[in-house]
């Protein structure tokens, strides 16, 4: 059997009322071990302009590398409690902020390694398909050797690699530019 | 470990594009950079799960939790969340939000000239079973005007949005019901290349789920990205 799946279609304006119930901000809310981080960014299309309707979620590890998922079989510790899943709207300035641990290496193609990383979906009006992308951690020595940014043309690759935003090393910057020259990359996957 | 089937990607055409300059949104917002092909990889594979505990009893039932009744033709939708290959897809979560009859959303950004029903929020969610059927009662949402066009008007639509086993069954939809004149009209409905593709998102009328002096049934099947046979290693 083959069936055609299904089309996507946008999320439209109205999105909240239906995702508002698994808001997240607080991926991995104590005692999750690890090492807390806070990301904070700013969405804004292609006129500059802020997204204030849009949704951003975030699927990630636990600090030892594994996912809470059946098909994860690695022999690592599962964190009770934690599910890996966030979901964070932006408000009117298109700012949007979360609070999470920052997950260990999982596993990539091969035999390879990747670099610790959140996995990315975006939804808002205008969109009529998600747009996948990931948030890399700055001064990590295992991004110069991670399969998935290799992929990324080095003039790019910075848009996936959070910025430290200040004096605090625990707070990290992401921003999403929807068009223009420094376009944040978005993956087919 | 790492060896596990990938997701295979839709059929081509029965995804839209990013820029469909009908829907004017999307002139703004679409990617004007080539996305970057990456391998699927342990992270991509996985995604969030939810147990039973995640849905409370009565959340596939709009229609409920509010003084009253609310206003409109009350609807039972259901049908079966599977994979390309036609395979069930269990225990998935299908979250579900739409207006109530007048084609008014409670929402702050919703200014449609049309009453809010005191007695509907307009949200729900329910969890597939094991064999991937799922069910909704609710009612009929009325067509709602909207500014992309002059005389722009949604055909009467539910959004859908499923999380399927993994990351790559991840989908946000509509349902639209059969018959509706405006789909021809829709820029959304219209975005999608694949004829058949459309037709996917448009419900049946089900006789056999419709319940005597009760509602009326749609059906409406979700397919979700089919897994590959072999490992995905590029």
């Amino acid at each position: 059997m083959s069936l055609l799946t299904t089309s996507s279609q946008t999320v439209g304006p109205f999105v909240t009322i239906g995702f508002a119930w698994l808001t997240t901000t607080d991926i991995a809310p104590p005692p999750v071990a690890g090492e807390r981080v806070t990301v904070e960014g700013r969405m804004v299309d292609g006129d500059g302009k802020p997204v204030s309707d849009a949704v951003v979620e975030i699927w990630q590890a636990n600090a030892q590398g594994k996912y809470a998922h059946p098909e994860d079989r690695q022999d690592r510790s599962a964190a009770a409690g934690f599910r890996g899943f966030g979901r964070i709207p932006t408000d009117a300035q298109g700012f949007f902020r979360f609070t999470t641990i920052k997950p260990g290496n999982v596993p990539g193609p091969g035999a390879t390694v990747q670099a610790p990383h959140l996995l990315v979906s975006i939804f808002m009006r205008g969109l009529l398909k998600r747009l996948v992308s990931r948030i890399y951690f700055p001064d990590d020595p295992a991004n110069a050797t991670d399969a998935v940014l290799a992929l990324v043309p080095a003039d790019r690759r910075a848009t996936l690699i959070a910025k430290q935003a200040g004096a605090d090393a625990a707070t990290l910057t992401w921003n999403v530019i929807l068009q223009g020259a420094d376009e944040t990359v978005f993956f087919d996957c | 470990m790492t060896n596990l089937p990938g997701y295979r990607r839709p059929f081509f055409s029965t995804q839209p594009d990013y820029l469909y300059p009908p829907y004017r949104s999307t002139v703004k917002r679409a990617p004007t950079r080539p996305l970057v092909l990456i391998p699927q990889t342990l992270s991509e594979i996985t995604g969030p799960v939810f147990g039973d505990d995640a849905v409370g009893a009565n959340d596939f039932d709009l229609t409920g939790g509010h003084d009253g009744d609310p206003l409109g033709e009350r609807i039972i939708v259901s049908g079966r969340v599977l994979d390309e290959g036609g395979k069930a897809v269990p225990h998935a979560l299908i979250e579900l939000w739409q207006a109530n009859a007048s084609g008014r959303y409670r929402h702050d950004v919703d200014n449609h000239d049309a009453p809010l029903d005191p007695n509907f929020t307009g949200c729900g969610r329910t969890l597939s079973d094991a064999q991937g059927h799922y069910r909704f009662v609710t009612i009929k949402p009325g067509a709602y005007p909207w500014r992309n066009h002059f005389n722009a008007w949604r055909p009467a639509h539910l959004h859908l949005s499923l999380f399927g086993q993994g990351f790559m069954q991840r989908l946000v939809t509509q349902m639209y019901f059969p018959g509706d004149p405006l789909l021809a009209y829709d820029p959304m409905y219209t975005s999608v290349p694949n004829e058949q593709a459309r037709a996917r998102l448009v419900s049946s009328f089900d006789w056999e789920t419709t319940v005597p002096e009760h509602a009326l049934g749609y059906r409406f099947d979700i397919v979700l990205n089919g897994r590959d046979a072999t490992p995905m290693e590029r």
